[in-house]
């Protein structure tokens, strides 16, 4: 196995890494278009782990559980609904209230089903397909939620794009005064919303629980409910590109575990890293034509000093380090997406987070 | 038809409303456990009613709700300030790193400086992991919310591999725990046979300073004219980066104190299982105290009953220890829910309403 990563398999690995990622983070961006910031993710993610598990363990049927742990997500959601667009509770506390209460409860009812088996998932068997050299496990050897997962992508992106009621689901988003004025019922809508971004979280958990891992423990989700936050922010409110941040994210989960496995020096990631940005800061430069600046000659010479100590001590770094690359990643993309003021904001609703106040 | 209608709240609203939570709470948790199997009088009892009961556990509430109120303290001056810190769980894990490395490192020195130099390695160490989020705020636009929550995660994954690493106890079987802090790096107890120790009264005072600070000082006044008026404040002089700073460094240094004292105090040592929750909690702790000093002392206690009482549950229940997180989430809730009522006024109005 050491230094022998299939990159198919890799590849193949991190679609499946990816997609409760890209479940959570697609629907999340639904909420938000509508104007609303639900930072209850991860309480919804697990506990779609847990409701999707519970009831595909006790039907036997892994589709149920799926239904299930959408239809938990949503009610999950709700609550965070009632009380943000009904009751106007500042909806950052609530989004917070409901990852702990989401968490806590997922513990108390998962508490008999740990150290349980569950009922295999269906996978896509197209017999000869399958079995074509590439192409075969990078498309046609998963299972059904990751096609389920793309045709409903799809189908939001089409929705966002394309019909009436997703103009009027992101004008809602963009300014709900004006939205009101024009007579659209703004509550009702941001419930909608709501209801599937915590569906989809909720699918996105049982993906977690019955094919990723397959099996459930206490806190399983891990923080990728807040990590589909940030992929928001990444994919910049559009839907092709949330789905690509999600990839993006699976894909260095699943690096990071091959690196632990084939025993590489991460040192080299942060050698590669540097190399890239010290090639593009010198291309924009000779674009540019502007002398030498100090960033750069210092970009490279770090280049160079790395290097070198990625050859004479190649250190193997303790898991824990490597474990951190996923949440770092997540603090690197927000930075970079985020400073560019312009970019980030475009496509950001522009009511996003703020409470709808009906009057008169 | 019913409308609301905002309104300014008196004092007895603003105190109504977290006891009105608490007793919701109560009600929600029980009707829970009865769906769970379990007796939901007794459980109740068991959670909110027998801890204060039993001497041990009254000692045991000073020991849990010193952290969450230092933490909130600092929580709630960048709540008011819509500055919203979430990761104070991890800047309370590197408070212990930083402050526990310290007393590792004079390891068998006695003295009475050991002690102030962990506190300040603490703060220090607290502050420094809040400053990450706010330079990126400031400097890169970056969501402070997102940034200093996967800080916890990686203050976690480094605790960990600090403790199974360079700190690990030489002489411990390569168990992933430190030593045992000496005598001079553990702080000293207040009441014999118990664990209250020091900490506590620097929390009475530390809500104290911020008590004067909120209603005294002109940052206190920034603070709140910041939250309730972000333009207003830009217009009077009040620099937004200055304060993301301010209020992020005070959380920060706070909730490493918090982390420093939990290390040196009740746990003694550095182990993984260190962080208990208490940064997520304290945010709980400072709305339930309507981020006022006073009242977040009052519920750092009740929080403080609420993990107790949680504990107990776990072995006589036979519930898991998450099982406080439902608690303490629905307590949120219903707090965030009932604040309707010190915001807004119902009033009828429309067709058929009497003027």
């Amino acid at each position: 196995m050491a230094n022998n990563i299939s990159p198919v398999l890799l590849f193949a690995s991190i679609i499946a890494a990816a997609q409760p990622l890209v479940f959570a983070a697609v629907g999340e961006m639904i909420t938000e278009k509508s104007g609303v910031l639900n930072l209850g993710v991860e309480g919804m993610m697990i506990i779609g782990a847990i409701a999707g598990f519970a009831t595909a363990v006790t039907t036997g049927s892994p589709l149920l559980g799926v239904l299930a742990a959408a239809i938990a997500g949503a009610a999950l959601a709700l609550v965070f609904g009632f009380l943000t667009q009904v009751l106007l509770a500042n909806q950052v506390a609530t989004g917070l209230a409901l990852t702990m209460f989401g968490l806590g409860l997922a513990a108390l009812i998962g508490q008999p089903f740990s150290g349980v088996k569950p009922p295999p998932f269906p996978k896509l068997d197209l017999a000869v397909i399958s079995d074509l050299p590439v192409v075969g496990p990078l498309l046609f050897n998963h299972n059904l939620m990751v096609y389920f997962g793309l045709v409903l992508v799809a189908l939001i992106w089409a929705f966002l794009t394309f019909t009436r009621t997703g103009l009027t689901l992101r004008a809602v988003g963009e300014d709900h005064d004006a939205a009101h004025a024009l007579g659209y019922n703004v509550i009702l809508i941001r419930l909608t919303a709501i209801a599937v971004g915590g569906a989809m979280a909720g699918m996105g958990g049982a993906y977690l629980s019955l094919v990723r891992v397959p099996q459930w423990t206490e806190g399983m989700t891990a923080g990728s409910g807040w990590i589909a936050l940030a992929i928001v922010v990444f994919g910049t409110w559009r839907t092709w590109r949330v789905m690509l941040g999600a990839y993006l994210f699976g894909g260095v989960t699943i690096l990071q575990l091959n690196m632990q496995i084939a025993d590489i020096t991460p040192l080299w990631l942060v050698v590669l890293a540097l190399f890239l940005a010290a090639v593009s800061v010198t291309v924009r430069s000779f674009r540019s034509s502007a002398p030498a600046s100090p960033w750069m000659i210092g970009l490279w010479f770090t280049t160079l000093l790395a290097g070198s100590i990625a050859i004479r001590h190649p250190v193997s770094i303790p898991t824990e380090y490597l474990n951190m690359a996923p949440y770092i990643a997540t603090i690197l993309v927000l930075v970079a997406m985020s400073a560019d003021k312009l970019r980030a904001n475009i496509n950001a609703p522009a009511s996003l987070g703020r409470v709808f106040h009906r009057t008169g | 038809m019913l409308t609301l209608e905002p309104r300014t709240a008196g004092p007895l609203r603003q105190v109504l409303t977290p006891v009105l939570a608490i007793v919701a709470t109560m009600i929600a948790g029980g009707i829970l456990f009865m769906l769970l199997g379990k007796n939901p009088v007794e459980a109740i009892k068991i959670i909110f009613v027998d801890p204060l009961f039993d001497a041990y556990s009254r000692s045991e509430l000073l020991v849990k709700a010193a952290p969450l109120a230092l933490i909130a303290t600092g929580l709630s001056f960048g709540y008011r300030a819509n500055v919203w810190n979430i990761g104070a769980e991890g800047q309370f894990i590197l408070g212990a790193i930083c402050g526990g490395a310290v007393g590792l490192a004079f390891y068998g020195i006695d003295g009475w400086f050991v002690l102030p130099l962990m506190a300040v390695a603490g703060m220090l160490g607290g502050f420094a992991w809040a400053m990450i989020p706010a330079f990126l705020r400031t400097r890169f636009n970056a969501n402070e919310i997102l940034v200093s929550l996967m800080l916890v995660y990686v203050a976690t994954l480094l605790l960990s591999a600090l403790v199974s690493g360079p700190l690990r106890d030489p002489d411990g079987f390569n168990f992933p725990e430190s030593r045992q802090f000496h005598d001079s790096a553990t702080l000293p107890i207040l009441l014999q046979g118990t664990r209250v120790h020091i900490g506590i009264v620097i929390a009475l005072l530390v809500s104290l300073v911020g008590w004067l600070v909120l209603q005294r000082h002109v940052f206190g006044f920034q603070i709140k004219l910041m939250g309730a008026a972000p333009r207003a404040a830009h217009f009077a002089g009040v620099s937004t980066n200055r304060m993301v700073y301010l209020c992020l460094g005070i959380s920060g240094a706070l909730a490493g104190l918090a982390g420093m004292f939990e290390a040196a105090g009740p746990v003694g040592q550095l182990v993984p299982s260190l962080p208990a929750g208490y940064g997520f909690t304290a945010i709980i702790v400072a709305f339930l105290g309507r981020l006022h000093p006073a009242g977040i002392i009052l519920a750092s206690l009740v929080l403080a009953l609420t993990i107790i009482g949680g504990e107990t549950a776990q072995y006589l229940l036979q519930v898991p220890k998450a099982a406080i997180s439902v608690f303490q989430g629905m307590l949120l809730f219903f707090l965030l829910a009932f604040e309707i009522f010190t915001r807004f006024r119902l009033r009828r109005s429309g067709a058929g309403a009497t003027a």
